[in-house]
């Protein structure tokens, strides 16, 4: 018995209140659709949400800061409206050196201690890489195009990444083919020598991957980086109001203004199948409410392994979603501080922006040793934010927070997270101190998350913060899976709009807006 | 789930329970390999071992076909899920014929089914796939492993093998109907007898444990004594199942699963399987891209062939008409079929070629003392199977 339009409560039900799946809803909604959002959750936000993590003290659970969303999205949804405002915007990066040194990296350039060929070659080399970037823009806000099939439009989509490249020129686009297939590595030896710049530059290609410097397709996931951050529009790293929670407050307010429901504290236990299609959810409360269309942003295993279950599915589809890469590598570190931090040799105005302690390349290779063997990392590295000092009511007045994204810490770790949650928190803090001496005297409260926290906390499979690897086998059309790489899936009525989906993870929307547009296009066909 | 590991790479071909027997009985020596086994081409002559299959009885040792065993509570299900028929409708102590296709609707492989009990089922098939049947059971409350090494098999085929069995001492063996398991004794060996086989003609095939193979090939060959019995050789059960319209897997289809190039994997309705796919029970892996098929319409079609003249059309190309100058098509298996009087072949022809009572032309090359020639033959599409006597059916079966 096929549920009728007619007979069904919603047109659409999204599944998760993150990031995503508000922006999918908040699309949906304003193309006309009627909307039911289900957040497991007790507030919106997913893996993007601002939470208290010790009394008086809050921070963003998740991704800590924002700089790969569309402007075009955030003018779209009206999201300065619905109450986003910014504490800071163009944030900086500061690489911490050991003795006290430091490297700061803006927009604009380098500062401070680069040798005079350093300094130049960092010139040509931001140059270059900001050309690539540019050149692989239009693969990511678009639907990826299918491979093998006769579609105009996919067609289409191919010429259009390929003439970007060609329009490069042949000098770029030869050194674009060149290094595109090399790591990060080789190719930062290549151009600099500094041990501190090249660490620096090599960690954002490493940054909440399984990847260490030194693996193949390393300048892939930096070039994916780079041209996601210049498909948001290029502004940078900026930080919310009220932390990343705010900007899926200010989400779902746009999309409750077009007329979608939302719902927290409702966890969907399956998806329901009439006729081989998708006909609604169950809540785990028991409560059935049906729809034309069901889109999850929840991660590719949890939405059809566990949502869905292999038996609506084809055996190889499913060993192909059971085959994705999904665990996690990355940790977040909390600390409730009765002080400001003072690292060497940092200012304020570098405090504003983001530290990395990531001194070589040798140094983040040697983290990401352990993790190839079930380890943490002894000496981890991370990106690190005290979000309080642009945004003091994020902790009671005179008080901070710290918040770092402390790599690596596999998922299945051999000793078990249970014992390894201490060890790790102590090598995190060892690193911390030896660049903020007396940073563990000020410390009044502190949180690990580990992927195995994050997984039960944020219900992603691996408690992989893209909900899949981004690597060069997991990117645009083969993203999650071929067979679900356009945000449909092969059930009739169920859609991907999560960080599974092209162009992935970090707090982008792109999948959500994406995933949205099928959905529309769909109906009218 | 559990899945048992046999150390095969520590002989390159195992010895079935029955080979003692097979190589008394072998007069020459013509061996081959089969699913890792050592197995029997002929023993005496291809012809008399096939007109033994027609005429009298015979026993085929067929123990390296693949088993596993699929039991749990969710055996059911995962079962409809891998093949393309509604297995909810087979009862226990029942066999039925089935095939499992990839999500693209191809074939990976055909076999038999085996309800066992409510919650255990056998599944017999040519080629090992241990990989995907666990695949398949993701999200399944299902045990699988590979029996292949515990059971031995042995069919008896024939008109008079119902005679030979119950001379053996298998009472009431007579009112096992087609696709029907029963559980005899013989002396103290206990045996499964199925009404299935490989002949289309009337016949049997018994499983037991690898202890039991020699007595139990011992009894038969002195049950069958005067009822014609012979033990037989792949050669000639190959002429009997191409009459019967059976397929033959690397033969009339690689599994999908093995293909590299494309459009050589074939689908159910493509080969004529259309019946054994059931769109109405529920999901099964390939199901949506068979519904596409089925609207579309299938690209080629296997199909049976009757030949004009006597030369057995192994490996023809087809053609539109005697001009050679239009192939639609290529046979997959071809014979003299010695009882219909027939020269038949099984085809892959190209839509729309295919309906039954076209003509198509048949290249055969014909090796005469070492001298090459072709020969373009009229052949008409015709249905399978080719041979399907009364007798296969008939329950009980005649006395002999």
């Amino acid at each position: 018995m096929a549920v009728s339009a007619a007979q069904s409560q919603y047109d659409c039900i999204v599944i998760g209140g993150g990031h995503n799946g508000l922006v999918c809803a908040a699309t949906l909604a304003r193309g006309g659709r009627s909307v039911l959002v289900l957040e497991a959750g007790t507030q919106v936000g997913g893996a993007a949400l601002t939470r208290e993590f010790a009394p008086g003290f809050r921070v963003s659970a998740g991704a800590h800061l924002l700089h790969l969303m569309p402007a075009d999205l955030l003018r779209e949804l009206q999201l300065g409206s619905h109450g986003l405002d910014w504490a800071a915007e163009g944030m900086t990066t500061t690489a911490l050196v050991p003795g006290g040194a430091r490297l700061w990296l803006t927009a604009e350039g380098a500062e401070h201690g680069l040798s005079a060929p350093d300094a130049q070659a960092y010139a040509s080399y931001t140059a270059r890489m900001r050309r690539f970037a540019a050149a692989l823009v239009p693969m990511f806000s678009r639907v990826p195009p299918r491979l093998g099939k006769e579609g105009w439009a996919d067609r289409l989509a191919l010429l259009r990444i390929g003439w970007q490249i060609r329009r490069l020129g042949r000098r770029d686009m030869r050194e674009l083919l060149r290094i595109g297939g090399m790591n990060v590595y080789d190719l930062l030896e290549e151009n600099f020598e500094s041990a501190a710049l090249k660490g620096a530059l090599g960690f954002d290609a490493v940054l909440g991957a399984n990847f260490g410097p030194r693996s193949p397709g390393t300048v892939l996931t930096l070039l994916y980086r780079l041209a996601a951050e210049s498909a948001a529009g290029g502004s940078g790293m900026s930080q919310p109001k009220g932390g990343m929670g705010a900007l899926c407050n200010a989400l779902a307010g746009a999309a409750s203004a077009a007329g979608a429901t939302i719902r927290t504290g409702a966890p969907v236990a399956s998806i329901l199948v009439e006729g081989d299609r998708a006909s609604g959810v169950v809540l785990e409360s028991g409560e059935s409410i049906s729809a034309r269309n069901v889109i999850s942003s929840a991660d590719p295993k949890t939405t059809f392994l566990r949502l869905l279950g292999p038996r609506h599915l084809d055996t190889g589809f499913v060993r192909r979603v059971k085959h994705i890469r999904s665990r996690g590598l990355a940790a977040k570190l909390h600390l409730a501080l009765n002080r400001a931090p003072s690292f060497s040799g940092v200012g304020e105005a570098s405090l504003r922006g983001r530290l990395l302690i990531a001194p070589s390349l040798q140094h983040i290779e040697h983290a990401y040793n352990h993790a190839k063997y079930g380890e943490f990392s002894a000496a981890p590295v991370m990106e690190i934010t005290v979000p309080t000092v642009n945004d003091p009511t994020l902790a009671p007045a005179g008080q901070h927070v710290l918040s770092a994204i402390v790599q690596y810490a596999p998922y299945t770790l051999k000793e078990g997270w249970h014992s390894g949650r201490q060890r790790f928190t102590d090598a995190a803090l060892d690193a911390l101190e030896r660049f903020a001496p007396g940073l563990r005297s000020s410390i009044v409260g502190a949180e690990l998350l580990t992927p195995a926290d994050m997984e039960q906390e944020f219900r992603i499979s691996g408690g992989h913060w893209h909900h899949g690897d981004l690597a060069f086998d997991q990117f645009l059309m083969v993203r999650p899976v071929p067979g679900a790489a356009q945000y449909r899936t092969p059930l009739e009525g169920l859609f991907l709009c999560g960080a599974g989906c092209h162009p992935g993870g970090g707090v982008m929307g792109i999948a959500g807006r994406n995933a949205a547009r099928q959905v529309l296009a769909a109906g009218k066909s | 789930m559990t899945e048992i590991a046999v150390p095969h790479f520590k002989q390159p071909l195992l010895k079935t329970p029955f080979h003692e027997r097979a190589r008394a009985f072998s007069q020459v020596d013509s061996f081959i390999p089969w699913a890792g086994y050592t197995t029997v081409d002929v023993f005496t002559t291809m012809e008399q071992e096939y007109f033994a299959i027609r005429n009298a009885a015979t026993l085929y040792d067929l123990t390296p076909m693949v088993k596993y065993r699929v039991a749990g509570p969710d055996a059911l299900p995962y079962l409809n899920r891998l093949v393309t028929r509604d297995l909810g409708k087979l009862k226990p102590d029942r066999v039925a014929y089935c095939v499992w296709c990839n999500d693209a609707g191809h074939l990976i492989d055909d076999g038999t089914v085996f309800r066992l009990s409510r919650d255990e089922y056998r599944i017999c098939t040519a080629e090992r796939q241990i990989d995907w049947f666990l695949d398949s059971a993701i999200g399944f409350d299902v045990e699988i492993g590979e029996v292949t090494e515990q059971i031995a098999a042995l069919a008896v085929q024939g008109p008079t093998s119902c005679a030979v069995l119950k001379a053996v001492g298998l009472q009431g063996v007579e009112k096992l109907k087609p696709f029907e398991i029963g559980y005899f004794a013989l002396g103290t060996h206990r045996l499964t007898v199925s009404r299935t086989g490989f002949t289309g003609d009337l016949g049997y095939e018994l499983w037991m444990e690898p202890v039991s193979a020699e007595a139990v090939w011992d009894a038969l060959m002195e049950a069958g004594r005067s009822r014609g019995i012979r033990a037989i050789g792949s050669q000639a059960l190959n002429i009997a199942r191409i009459e019967a319209g059976f397929l033959l897997p690397n033969v009339d289809f690689v599994s999908a699963e093995h293909t590299i190039r494309t459009g050589r994997d074939r689908s159910p309705l493509e080969l004529g399987l259309g019946w054994l796919v059931d769109f109405n029970k529920g999901h099964f892996t390939g199901r949506r891209a068979l519904l596409t098929e089925r609207a579309q319409g299938s690209r080629r079609r296997l199909v049976g062939l009757d030949i004009a003249g006597n030369k057995p059309a192994h490996n023809s190309l087809l053609y539109t008409d005697d001009t050679g100058k239009r192939e639609i098509g290529s046979v997959t298996s071809a014979t003299w079929s010695p009882t219909c009087k027939r020269n038949i072949a099984l085809a892959i022809v190209d839509a729309p070629h295919f309906q039954v009572g076209a003509t198509v032309w048949a290249e055969i090359y014909l090796n005469r003392e070492l001298v090459w020639e072709r020969r373009m033959s009229r052949a008409q599409i015709v249905e399978r199977p080719f041979f399907a006597p009364e007798r296969r059916r008939a329950t009980p079966p005649a006395e002999f």
